[in-house]
């Protein structure tokens, strides 16, 4: 078993993680995040040109040319792969997209649709409110879990645990101007989950140590349950971010930011059980007599 | 805890093998039904479209709104009550009665056995709401009146959808009703949906109106314009015969000119009714109005009795395939919004899948290995329950015919490199106990005890974040939450009864060697 004195950097750590959050914050307050067509409505088209010498910024021109509102591109993989997307979306006209694609054609030569998303403003306020609510939703029921199964110092730690990845990976989405979807609130959601995972086997350590051992403050006595469940906490998280480099580097471009998002979290989840969740133990002053006094209820 | 008696081994293996079967189903092809099942792939691997279509009800609610007013003005004066001053205001009707009818009006209106307003003891409530201020009423949609009107447009649209749907012929549409207003349209493996986004963006409205004599707009004619644009005409509003009268249409060559037309044959009605209106307007130009614009307009030269008939316009075979399609399909009862598509091309789909299977090809080898290299003979065993509780996965996934997308894929992946937790907790528990334990097998056994706690409360928080994304998301990500949740069952199961066996099978057939983790 290793004997890391992981208790000694409280502090700094903590220094560390309140900027971090507070940096995000920043971010996400002034900057905002870059919201994908699922949220903010608008149309993406996945092309695939026949002609090698298409650039970036020729399709952007033929595409500025069709007053479609802001337009950006991007490259998308391949080298004949790009993502275009742009403001305008037309529900009342069927036409639209084979319209843009035959002027296009006239303009670039062959392009081929490979994958066409068109959200209304009405379906993506619906989708960004039922994002929202989904994350709300699973915070408050992870809470209620913990709640449950464990004494409320241990929920608070594992819920300013969660707050703390969530708040963190969106504020790296927001200061690199990542793109948010659908997918995104799928991996924040198995962020929750995972951070989740990865404080329970601590605590739980830690309360079964608590029971044990009278004599050890709390604060030696985290540090010991850290280094009891080490081994297991870096071999999960070196498992999962195996599969989850895997699916990054490997899966495709559309999971590309499903996978960054996940590998953050992953990342963080796995320090913030150790520096963000156990630190509020110590500063709550967890003692032998917070669990006998709940067990005896 | 290590101990299985024979017949659990017998049921666990049995198991195994028969969900394992159908993750191998997918890859064989049998005549039986059951035996061949395949994993429904989602329209993000399989390629096609996704389509919302809101209904925009407004026009059937300014339709109903003014029947209503004439079967109010009917009613009241079949009863001798005067009542006076219809208007539509928005969508209030508003009339006036005289001061010693006030109470009367408001006692039939408010009645629960009203003829002019249907009361629904189920929603305990009226179709309309009634208030009255003086002599003037104003009538409005109820809550429920207008629920019940959207709902029966929402049935007669989604009905008119389908056959246009079907008509065009794609394998396995799925049409669906989302809330009271809304038609989720699924159509895989349609690699152009520009077509059938024109059709349903059609309400298909056919009526046909004589151009009137008059340059003039004035009461009883409107001003429509040809479907080129070309130019307008003076249409009298009375129709004549619409849509509703068409018994079949198809498109035909019309011998004499050389040209594609539509060919429509009418109902008994119909037929009667265009006879009658064909032989008093003989050398009138008919108007053939779609959607609010003239087809064309050609002029009557001989009465038309047979009830069949043409319309000719500037058709291509392809115009006119589709004008009879919408013909014969009937009329939207109101204009269909896309307001959400999603269209992938079949290539993009079958990249995906390809991109899937390398990365949890490479995933899990990376996992594999990673697993031998801490754990040698244990690491096997937590391989071998990983490989089992991928076949079981799939397997379960095949046989409930759950559908696979991308993200759900990912989600596979992703069970994979969290499905060791359990077997490297127990794993890393053993250890702690045969540290104070010098008999393997109870040291096992603690290790199994102490960690299954901790491994019950990390899989539900992950198994809580699944549920929520199932019950909120759409379409991949929902496929994404089933792998998920599904993953950590299999994942349970293998741990706690294949790895748990054959750890015990080892661990007894190796008691008395050395540091056996």
């Amino acid at each position: 078993m290793s004997n890391i004195s992981f208790n000694k950097f409280y502090r700094k750590f903590n220094i560390l993680s309140l900027i971090l959050i507070v940096i995000s914050l920043v971010f996400l307050i002034f900057k905002g995040l870059n919201y994908g067509v699922d949220f903010k409505g608008g149309t993406l088209i996945e092309l695939r040109t026949t002609d090698k010498t298409n650039n970036i910024s020729l399709i952007r021109d033929s595409f500025n040319q069709m007053n479609l509102g802001d337009v950006s591109v991007k490259k998308f993989g391949n080298e004949t792969d790009f993502i275009v997307k742009f403001e305008k979306q037309n529900s009342n006209d069927p036409e639209f997209i084979k319209n843009i694609q035959n002027k296009l054609s006239s303009s670039i030569g062959d392009v081929d649709f490979r994958r066409v998303e068109n959200v209304g403003p009405k379906v993506s306020s619906e989708l960004l409110k039922s994002g929202i609510i989904a994350i709300s939703l699973s915070l408050a029921a992870m809470l209620l879990y913990i709640w449950i199964r464990f004494e409320w110092q241990f929920s608070l730690g594992a819920i300013l645990a969660i707050f703390h990845d969530v708040i963190i990976t969106l504020g790296i989405f927001s200061i690199f101007s990542l793109e948010i979807n659908l997918s995104i609130v799928a991996a924040v959601l198995t962020i929750v989950g995972y951070s989740m995972n990865d404080t329970v086997v601590i605590f739980d350590r830690v309360r079964e140590n608590l029971r044990k051992y009278s004599d050890i403050k709390i604060f030696d006595l985290t540090n010991i349950s850290i280094n009891e469940t080490l081994s297991r906490t870096i071999i999960t998280s070196v498992t999962t971010l195996l599969a989850l480099f895997s699916i990054y580097l490997f899966g495709g471009e559309i999971l590309k930011g499903f996978s960054l998002a996940m590998i953050l979290g992953v990342i963080f989840g796995t320090y913030s059980s150790i520096y963000i969740a156990n630190p509020i133990l110590v500063a709550l002053n967890v003692s032998q007599r917070t669990i006998v006094k709940e067990e005896k209820d | 805890m290590l101990y299985f008696s024979k017949l659990r081994i017998i049921s666990v293996i049995i198991f195994t093998i028969i969900f394992s079967y159908f993750a191998f189903s997918n890859f064989v092809k049998f005549d039986d039904k059951f035996f061949s099942k395949n994993i429904n792939l989602g329209l993000d691997l399989q390629g096609g479209s996704y389509l919302l279509l809101e209904i925009d009800n407004r026009p059937v609610i300014t339709q109903k709104l003014q029947a209503k007013i004439i079967e109010l003005k009917r009613y009241f004066k079949e009863k001798q009550i005067t009542l006076k001053n219809f208007s539509l205001k928005g969508d209030t009707i508003l009339f006036e009665t005289t001061d010693n009818e006030i109470e009367n009006v408001r006692n039939i209106l408010n009645d629960k056995e009203s003829d002019v307003n249907t009361y629904y003891p189920t929603y305990k409530s009226h179709e309309f709401d009634v208030l009255d201020d003086g002599n003037l009423f104003s009538l409005n949609y109820s809550r429920y009146g207008l629920v019940l009107l959207k709902n029966s447009s929402l049935d007669q649209a989604i009905e008119i959808v389908r056959r246009r749907v079907d008509e065009v012929g794609t394998n396995e549409p799925n049409i669906l009703k989302r809330g009271n207003d809304r038609i989720l349209v699924e159509l895989p493996g349609l690699d152009d949906p520009n077509r059938i986004k024109s059709l349903l963006g059609k309400t298909a409205n056919l009526t046909f109106q004589f151009i009137s004599q008059n340059n003039e707009e004035s009461f009883g004619t409107e001003k429509l314009s040809f479907e080129d644009g070309s130019r307008d005409a003076i249409v009298s509003k009375r129709i004549i015969l619409s849509g509703d009268n068409l018994v079949d249409a198809k498109p035909t060559m019309n011998s004499q000119t050389n040209e594609t037309v539509v060919s429509f044959s009418l109902d008994r009605v119909g037929a009667k009714k265009f006879g009658k209106a064909t032989s008093t307007g003989v050398g009138k130009q008919l108007a053939i109005v779609l959607d609010g614009k003239i087809i064309s307009a050609p002029s009557v030269r001989e009465p038309i009795i047979g009830g069949s008939g043409q319309i000719s316009g500037d058709f291509t075979f392809q115009s006119a395939t589709d004008l009879a399609l919408l013909l014969r399909s009937g009329a939207l009862p109101a204009p269909l919004n896309i307001i959400e598509e999603r269209t992938v091309g079949p290539d993009l789909g079958q990249d995906s899948i390809d991109a899937g299977i390398l990365s949890l090809f490479i995933g899990f080898l990376l996992v594999i290995l990673f697993m031998i290299y801490k754990y040698r003979a244990f690491g096997l065993i937590a391989n071998l329950a990983l490989v089992s509780n991928l076949f079981l996965l799939i397997g379960i996934l095949t046989l409930f015919e759950a559908t696979l997308t991308l993200p759900g894929i990912a989600g596979i992946i992703l069970t994979v490199g969290m499905a060791v937790d359990a077997n490297v907790l127990i794993f890393e528990r053993i250890k702690e106990e045969t540290k104070n334990e010098k008999n393997p097998i109870i040291a096992f056994d603690a290790g199994y005890t102490k960690s299954r706690t901790t491994i019950l409360d990390a899989n539900i928080t992950t198994l809580i974040a699944a549920f929520i994304l199932f019950f909120m998301g759409s379409g991949p990500v929902k496929g994404f939450s089933v792998t998920l949740g599904v993953g950590i069952l299999t994942t349970l199961f293998s741990v706690y009864f294949i790895a748990r066996l054959l750890t015990s099978l080892y661990v007894v057939k190796n008691k008395d060697k050395e540091q056996l983790l």
